[in-house]
């Protein structure tokens, strides 16, 4: 019959330890865990990045619930243990429940420690600890603005981040003159609370809190210097009490932490206490590395398996706050038995320095810059002896030009630590990448653990990856699929929609084994464009599969409306068309009538269920302001008014909005012409532009004015304004067959380099056989609007609201 | 227990008449749900609001298998229990539908 194993506590050190046991012994226990907290294991050091929003508490459980079924455990969650009978060996639950054990563990971990001032037992003081403090924080900061926090260690700075986050003011009360006095000397400290205070960290030193005030509700605090501060929500982070009461109340020898010895082993026969609740060798541990190496010890313990004895851990600490860089170890202050190196480059912020006792490194104090702080913090631990060393070369790691990522991951010992948390060495990555055939940092910490607590060491791993696989990593990084759903790139797909002769999206996703069977809203729009793209004659398009602004033809705004842009061919429109576009405005009540940036009137803010019937009384073309397609052709006035205009600017500009209107393209397209070089209509930022000069136009390309500036190259210079439309066309459609979707010309046009596109465009025979397959691509649009209008179907299926009630 | 007995069926419209892939406002005693008949045949309802921070509706997902797109913020929903999926967060309440003899009930 397999021992019982009971496990009180289910929290990271003590599933750890059930982690290691089960590598170590998959069957050697029937094992029974009790959490007083109502959800599986998670990643308790994340509470940090949910509260600043990063993440969601979904995202930090570390074994979910079918991890306990498939390792056959039975867990108890939201159930408190109340007693332990060493004698019949046997725990309790509040709940009555009795379960018999042969071995115990205690891992029970610490609770946030309550400054016991008046007031303390107000609504809206929490500590933080657990994700019930994590989401009454949240919830709270919808409701009141004002935060104080408590403690300006490690703990309350992440939580003042995150109440920032959160939109609250946040006051920092610290009894210390600087903050996490334990980590960082006054300079560090220093410059650390300067960033602080840029990001609206607003710090009160050296306060001692004599008193929380309010009735039911905190309203404020009082300090012992008689001041007084405002605040509805008070985070108390001043560190951490372990959970002890159980052991001392069932007699297991306790101190501060229930006392093990190097096994883990309390005083009590067959009771094991791991995690922040014992103390061994006198310290009680907060941080997951020393916990996680003591749950490796009490599960080779627990196994049978011989192990190293448990002799105490170093800690390196991070904080987990954007903007702040900073690493602590060991001794951090001086004194007449040590020596210091320090570098304090004021000027870039950085501050970095290394505590010297005894010819060996005792302390490392890292800001602004931790790039170093593996290579030391190993120094550190193995006490290396560097007498040899000269300062330099201490601070900064071997290698002649201080090296990239990648040189400093060659440049690693094999024994040099990656994963902090999980204690994981280079060597063991590297072994696991080899011997595993690993592909990706996730598979990483699967076989190793490295990666998977704070997470800070995962650029790092993913640099171990690309130098271990090296080309193959390369290769297979450049063949990232176009979206989760496939492994295949754009290219790759494309090739097989030709070979394979695929007509639609659900068929494309069928052959070529999409995992995600319907796709998902990055591949279901890029398949249906490079379908149309290949089968340019007569593609029937996939509407459902159209991001929703081209499936509904009409641009949607944040809160749910839209925008109704009519074609106004190159910014040219008519005294009856204005009238009726104010006319349809005022009949359906539009809340903004405005000039848009490509020369046109939008309406915006309209009903969705009123689109069509506008569409209708306005009896204009769309103008396409919401589509992967050419947008606007922006003119100047040219010639026919402006006095320095030697072309005509319009005519050309309205010709080619006419001629390319309605074509699908990778990403939108915008064009512009101006009739002289003053280039009042911006072409040198469109996709192609036109600048008129004497006797004829030069066509730009690759132009953006958007988020990534980009002036555009001169292709050639043209005479006709039929070469400059045989251009575009050739242009446009080579554009359409070798760009990915949603890769607009800019970048494009640097990714397949000017001289390459020229020397395309400027073969005679390739220009006419892009023309003839962008021209026969033409024939199938129709005008949405007009089809909207007229197609019942359409209109049920898109545009309707349908109200029902009932008595 | 009591919850069950006072549960209403209230009929939406016809199941004929729902669009397959394209969701369907509704708006049922002044609260605002959308209906999706989803390509297995399946018919599901959420309340049609997006989760985003930002709001918006999400008749105009793209919907794929038992999920969809919000339409405003790409927020991935599942639409059998409402939830957001990873990285991103959030959850919308869901409604039961039933389809008996072609017509849609929604439960509440
Ligand atoms: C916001 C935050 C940020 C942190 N950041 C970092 C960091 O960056 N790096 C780092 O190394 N560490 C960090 N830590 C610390 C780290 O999370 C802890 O060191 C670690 O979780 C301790 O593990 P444990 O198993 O001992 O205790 P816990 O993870 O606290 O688990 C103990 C569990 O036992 C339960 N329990 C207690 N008594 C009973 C009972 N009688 N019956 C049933 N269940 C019981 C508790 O409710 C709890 O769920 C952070 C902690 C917090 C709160
Ligand atoms: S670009 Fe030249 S022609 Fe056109 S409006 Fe400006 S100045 Fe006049
Ligand atoms: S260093 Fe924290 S997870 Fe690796």
């Amino acid at each position: 019959m397999k021992k019982k194993l009971v496990m009180i506590g289910n929290g990271m050190a003590g599933v750890r330890t059930i982690e290691e046991l089960l590598k170590l012994q998959p069957d050697g226990y029937e094992i029974t865990i009790f959490g007083n907290e109502p959800h599986p294991n998670y990643n308790r050091i994340m509470l940090s990045t949910v509260l600043q929003g990063d993440k969601s508490i979904d995202d930090i459980i570390m074994n979910d619930w079918d991890w306990y079924k498939s390792n056959d455990i039975q867990l108890f969650a939201g159930e408190e243990v109340v007693e332990i009978d060493k004698e019949k060996k046997q725990v309790i639950s509040e709940q009555g429940r009795k379960v018999d054990y042969d071995e115990l563990i205690i891992a029970t971990g610490s609770s946030s420690f309550i400054l016991p001032v008046p007031g303390s037992d107000k609504k809206g003081v929490v500590g933080f600890r657990d994700i019930h403090d994590c989401e009454m924080m949240i919830k709270d900061s919808r409701k009141y603005k004002k935060a104080a926090v408590i403690g300006g260690g490690l703990l309350g700075l992440e939580a003042a981040r995150g109440l920032l986050n959160l939109g609250m003011e946040v006051d920092i009360v610290h009894l210390m003159p600087h903050l996490m006095e334990r980590q960082l000397d006054e300079t560090a400290s220093g410059m650390l609370k300067k960033e602080l205070e840029n990001q609206g960290m607003n710090f009160l030193l050296e306060k001692q809190t004599q008193e929380i005030l309010g009735e039911e509700r905190v309203t404020g605090l009082r300090f012992s210097d008689g001041t007084e501060i405002q605040a509805d929500l008070v985070v108390m982070a001043v560190g951490i009490r372990p959970n002890v009461q159980l052991a001392k109340d069932s007699g297991i020898y306790v101190n501060r932490g229930i006392v093990v010895n190097d096994y883990m082993e309390t005083d009590v026969p067959n009771i094991y206490a791991v995690g922040e609740c014992a103390e061994h060798r006198e310290i009680v541990y907060g941080l997951v590395a020393p916990l996680y190496e003591q749950g490796k010890v009490l599960a080779a313990n627990l196994a049978g398996v011989s192990a190293n004895p448990y002799e105490g851990t170093i800690c390196g600490t991070q904080l987990k706050v954007s903007g702040c860089d900073l690493f602590s170890a060991g001794e951090i202050g001086d004194d007449e038995g040590t020596k210091s190196i320090k570098v304090h480059n004021e000027f870039d912020g950085i501050y970095k320095k290394v505590v010297i006792r005894d010819n060996r490194i005792a302390g490392i104090v890292l800001y602004g810059d931790t790039k170093d702080s593996n290579r030391l913090f190993r120094m550190l631990t193995k006490r290396e002896d560097i007498s040899g060393m000269t300062s330099v070369s201490i601070l900064e790691a071997s290698g002649c030009c201080g090296g990239g990522e990648a040189g400093d991951v060659a440049a690693m010992a094999d024994d040099e630590l990656v994963c902090g948390c999980n204690g994981v060495t280079k060597g063991t990555i590297v072994d696991a990448i080899r011997t595993n055939e690993l592909t990706t940092v996730d598979e990483v910490g699967g076989c190793t653990n490295a990666g998977r607590s704070c997470g800070r060491c995962k650029s790092l791993i993913s640099d171990i990856l690309a130098y271990t696989l090296g080309d193959q990593y390369d290769t297979s990084a450049k063949k990232a699929g176009i979206c989760g759903c496939t492994t295949l790139s754009k290219d790759e797909i494309v090739a097989e929609i030709r070979a394979k002769g695929l007509t639609n999206v659900r068929e494309v996703m069928n052959v070529l084994g999409w995992s995600q069977e319907e796709g998902c809203s990055k591949c279901r729009p890029a398949i249906n464009y490079y379908l149309g793209m290949v089968n340019f004659d007569g593609y029937k398009d996939e509407r459902d599969s159209r991001l929703v602004n081209e499936k509904m033809h009409a641009n949607i705004q944040k809160d749910g409306t839209y925008s109704v842009v009519p074609r106004m061919y190159g910014g040219v429109t008519t005294a009856a068309d204005l009238k009726k576009i104010a006319e349809v405005a005022e009949k359906y009540d539009v809340p903004l009538v405005k000039l848009t940036g490509g020369q046109r009137i939008g309406l915006f803010g309209v009903n969705k269920e009123d689109l069509p019937a506008m569409w209708e009384d306005l009896g204009m073309p769309s103008g396409y302001a919401y589509g992967k397609t050419l947008r606007t052709v922006k003119t100047c006035v040219g010639e026919k008014f402006c006095r320095f205009g030697t072309q005509d600017s319009m005519g050309l500009g309205i010709e080619l909005e006419k001629k390319f209107e309605r074509l699908d393209t990778p990403h939108k397209v915008k064009m512009g012409v101006s009739a002289c070089p003053r280039n009042c209509a911006e072409s040198g930022i469109k996709d192609i532009g036109f600048v008129g000069v004497d006797g004829g136009w030069e066509i730009y390309i690759g132009g953006n004015g958007g988020t990534d500036l980009r002036a555009a190259d001169l292709l050639e210079t043209v005479k006709t304004k039929e070469e400059a439309l045989e251009i575009t066309g050739a242009y446009l459609q080579y554009y359409r067959e070798t760009a990915a979707y949603l890769e607009r010309t800019a970048p494009w046009l640097e990714r397949m380099g000017l001289d390459h596109v020229k020397e395309v465009l400027a073969d005679e025979n390739m220009r006419k056989q892009l023309n003839e397959r962008l021209d026969m691509t033409l024939e199938r649009y129709k005008e949405p609007w007009q089809e909207a209008i007229t197609d019942n179907g359409i209109k049920e299926k898109y545009y309707q609201v349908r109200k029902v009630t009932v008595e | 227990m009591m919850m069950k007995e006072t549960m209403v069926r209230i009929k939406l419209t016809d199941f004929d008449s729902l669009p397959v892939g394209a969701g369907q406002a509704v708006t049922v005693n002044g609260e605002n749900i959308v209906l999706f008949r989803i390509y297995n045949g399946e018919v599901k309802a959420v309340e049609n609001r997006s989760p985003h921070r930002k709001g918006g509706t999400l008749a105009d997902a793209l919907v794929s298998g038992k999920f969809i797109y919000c339409p405003v913020y790409d927020l991935k929903i599942s639409l059998e229990d409402g939830k957001v999926q990873a990285p991103d967060t959030g959850e919308v309440k869901t409604f039961k539908v039933e389809v008996i003899e072609n017509e849609v009930y929604l439960q509440i």
